[in-house]
């Protein structure tokens, strides 16, 4: 070992060699430090980023979410009013807007609420018996909670016959609007993957409306779907509807903003399903054609079980990015006709522009705890759960 | 092929979807799967194809109903172009050129700090305490809390909140440790993700209010690159995950430090993964909307401002400029997609979306 400390020299490019007579250069000096605290260099920059400009803002819009803000000349009135923002959007005045309008149960109403209690109660219950553990079964209680309160505000709107709020809204378009995009992404991924000619071509064109803005998509759509000058007015005129207009019934409303959403948002989940399902080792799937399994075999019992946990994560991606949806609605139908196709983002959106902060902010805080429940409940309950079984 | 003379009669059915050979396909099938996959096409395009030919129509032309094919159904003209290129020139300039500088150097500063971040998690062991953590948060709930209530100057609350902080972690946090682990550093960072934008954008807006910085590149920029950063540090920790050790490890016996490992041997083999990364980072940037609606009004206003813009006025949605400004949009994000195209190894993405 002291033998051969003296023959290291060169250890390093801008290596100084040791010089007693004169003072390390400035530039040497710097470097040498940077070395020493590589450590806290690497990553401090991203935590003071993250920190100023997500936690600061976080902890500052908790503090408007309870409170009434007011402008004033030069400045912000700020008075602390505990839960009144919140407990406005869930019982007060603003109900209609947030969960919509409820009346008495019909039949249908009480039939789905009971069920879906019933359903969410027995599922903890087999928790309860099976396994326990005091994490697993708060994070549970919390899932489950929220779980019976949406399903007992669509009993009490949607199967009721009564409009919904725009926290219905926003999960119709998770859910229905990521459904959708899913299967038929996961299909043209699948398609695509099969041993035909032009699947560059295919991946280059189904990959293009990801470029677009999704404020241009917006408009786009809002083009292809004008009945009496849009590309399709003559199809509309054949089949004797000319006056109809998307936007004016809530459901074609909401079903036309999903038809957009997905046509923006279907090659993201192509491209990468795609990736995956290039990544089956070809001799797979000819020697399940070898011992004579249909197509659809070899979907199910091949591909499928390759595919899964990167289709599963995609899903997660696209579930928290879906939570966002703000500049489709605000383009295609600002929201209308009344608050039927207004997301929670937007919801903050118009609050914060009439210049109700503390409302906007509440809002806002809704939205990031549902999206957050359902996020680390799918995480937890379905992501954690399928890599286990594999 | 004994075989084929046993079971000489087949329906047509069963022919048309029998592959010729194992790893081809089937006639039959291969008539579905090109009849769906145009299909899709169609869906795709015609949207796109409908924007190219209305950027070309006149304000008579929009409005008097569909024509579908120019010189046939009506004769073209570059009216939008023109008035964007030459006679709205500046305005038009100004916002790509805001739009380009923003979406660029937001794209660069999250791709540095999201790598280095990644980096250092995927390389370091990290076990900050949980305790110095709830101080922290402690202290800036009752600093605000001091700003937004009481109205006290930000600036003396900033002074007398760091060394609060710093007395108490000092004080405290030196003898109590809840040390936590590089794992949930990363959870933290990408879980940023999860928060829509509406929910920090107010606060934002304030920060930059009182900074006097609203309406600057430097502003929007530095918001760009925060919101992106947990996918660059999601995407680039799986991917430095996947080089062997060894090749830093040798980096680092031959006296290299930690900076130069970094900079002359992981970057460079990890070219795949930022080539992947930078481009997704760039076109979500260039195509943000909502942030850009709330930090800039004038100076610094972006390309989607600038759509949205077409909608304002007395003449209702100008279609044909609108058209224009998408269309020419999509050029640069076509132009990165093809420079970054051939570091980019199929795949890439994959990686961290296994999980």
């Amino acid at each position: 070992m002291t033998s051969t400390q003296g023959r290291v020299e060169n250890r390093q490019p801008g290596y100084v060699p040791a010089d007693n007579s004169q003072p390390p250069s400035r530039r040497f000096r710097f470097n040498e430090w940077l070395d020493g605290h590589a450590r806290q260099l690497f990553i401090t920059p991203a935590v003071v980023m993250i920190l100023i400009f997500s936690i600061f803002p976080l902890v500052a819009s908790l503090i408007i979410a309870f409170s009434r803000v007011r402008l004033k000349a030069g400045g912000y009135q700020v008075r602390f009013v505990g839960f009144k923002n919140f407990s406005k959007q869930i019982f007060g005045s603003e109900q209609f807007h947030f969960l919509g309008t409820f009346t008495t149960l019909t039949f249908l109403g009480w039939v789905v609420a009971l069920s879906a209690s019933a359903a969410i109660l027995w599922w903890m219950y087999r928790y309860i018996t099976t396994g326990f553990s005091i994490i697993g079964f708060i994070g549970r209680m919390i899932t489950a909670i929220v779980g019976l309160g949406i399903a007992w505000m669509f009993a009490g709107t949607f199967f009721s016959g009564n409009p919904f709020g725009t926290l219905g809204v926003t999960l119709f378009y998770v859910f229905v609007g990521c459904g959708v995009q899913f299967i038929i992404g996961l299909g043209l991924a699948f398609l695509c993957s099969q041993p035909i000619r032009g699947r560059n071509f295919f991946r280059v064109a189904f990959f293009i409306p990801m470029m677009i803005t999704p404020i241009g998509v917006g408009y786009v759509f809002r083009m292809m779907a004008d009945t009496t000058k849009g590309p399709f007015s003559p199809a509309w005129q054949w089949f004797g509807l000319n006056d109809f207009a998307w936007a004016a019934n809530p459901w074609t409303a909401r079903i036309f903003i999903i038809i957009g959403d997905s046509w923006q948002w279907i090659p993201f989940i192509f491209i990468i399903l795609l990736a995956a399902f290039e990544n089956i080792p070809r001799d797979y799937v000819e020697a399940g054609q070898m011992d004579g399994a249909s197509n659809w075999q070899i979907f199910r019992e091949i591909s499928w079980p390759q595919v899964m946990p990167v289709a599963v994560t995609v899903m997660l991606i696209r579930v928290i990015e879906g939570f966002k949806i703000v500049d489709l609605p605000n383009i295609m139908t600002s929201g209308g006709p009344g608050i039927a196709t207004e997301s929670m983002s937007l919801h903050s959106f118009f609050a914060w522009r009439s210049l109700d902060l503390g409302q906007s902010a509440a809002i806002a805080y809704l939205l990031l705890f549902v999206t957050v429940v359902i996020c680390v409940s799918f995480f937890n309950l379905i992501v954690v759960n399928r890599m286990r079984r594999i | 092929m004994s075989n084929v003379s046993k079971v000489p009669r087949r329906s047509l059915f069963d022919r048309l979807f029998e592959p010729p050979r194992i790893g081809a396909m089937a006639p039959g099938a291969k008539i579905i799967v090109y009849t769906l996959l145009l299909a899709w096409s169609a869906f795709v395009l015609f949207p796109i194809y409908w924007l190219l030919i209305t950027s070309v129509k006149t304000a008579a032309d929009v409005n008097a109903g569909p024509f579908f094919i120019p010189f046939v159904d009506f004769t073209p003209s570059l009216h939008a172009w023109r008035e964007l290129f030459i006679v709205d020139y500046a305005d038009t300039l100004r916002a790509y050129v805001n739009s380009l500088i923003i979406s660029l150097a937001a794209t660069a500063l999250a791709v540095l700090v999201g790598s280095m971040a990644a980096y250092a998690l995927a390389r370091i062991r990290y076990q900050p305490n949980l305790i110095t953590i709830l101080i922290f948060i402690l202290t800036m709930t009752a600093a605000l809390f001091a700003v937004f209530s009481y109205g006290v100057d930000w600036r003396i609350v900033l002074v007398v909140g760091v060394g609060i902080f710093y007395f108490f972690s000092k004080a405290v946090a030196s003898r109590v440790k809840v040390p936590l682990a590089n794992g949930d550093i990363l959870f933290w960072m990408i879980s940023q993700r999860i928060l829509a934008p509406i929910v920090v954008v107010v606060p934002i807006y304030m920060m930059f209010q009182s900074v006097r910085m609203l309406d600057t590149h430097l502003a929007i920029i530095l918001t760009y690159a925060v919101v992106n950063l947990p996918i660059v540090i999601w995407l680039m920790y799986d991917f430095f995950n996947s080089i062997p050790k060894d090749l830093e490890e040798s980096a680092q016996l031959d006296g290299a430090t930690m900076i130069m490992t970094f900079r002359e041997v992981v970057l460079p083999l990890s070219r795949a993964g930022l080539a992947a990364t930078t481009l997704l980072v760039m076109i979500l940037c260039w195509n943000e909307y909502l942030l850009a609606l709330f930090l800039s009004t004038a100076k610094a206003q972006t390309m989607p401002i600038l759509v949205a813009a077409m909608n304002a006025g007395e003449r209702g949605i100008l279609w044909w400029s609108m058209s224009v400004v998408i269309i020419v949009m999509i050029i640069p994000v076509v132009f990165m997609a093809i420079v970054l195209q051939r570091y980019i190894s199929k795949g890439v993405l994959l990686g961290a979306v296994k999980g």
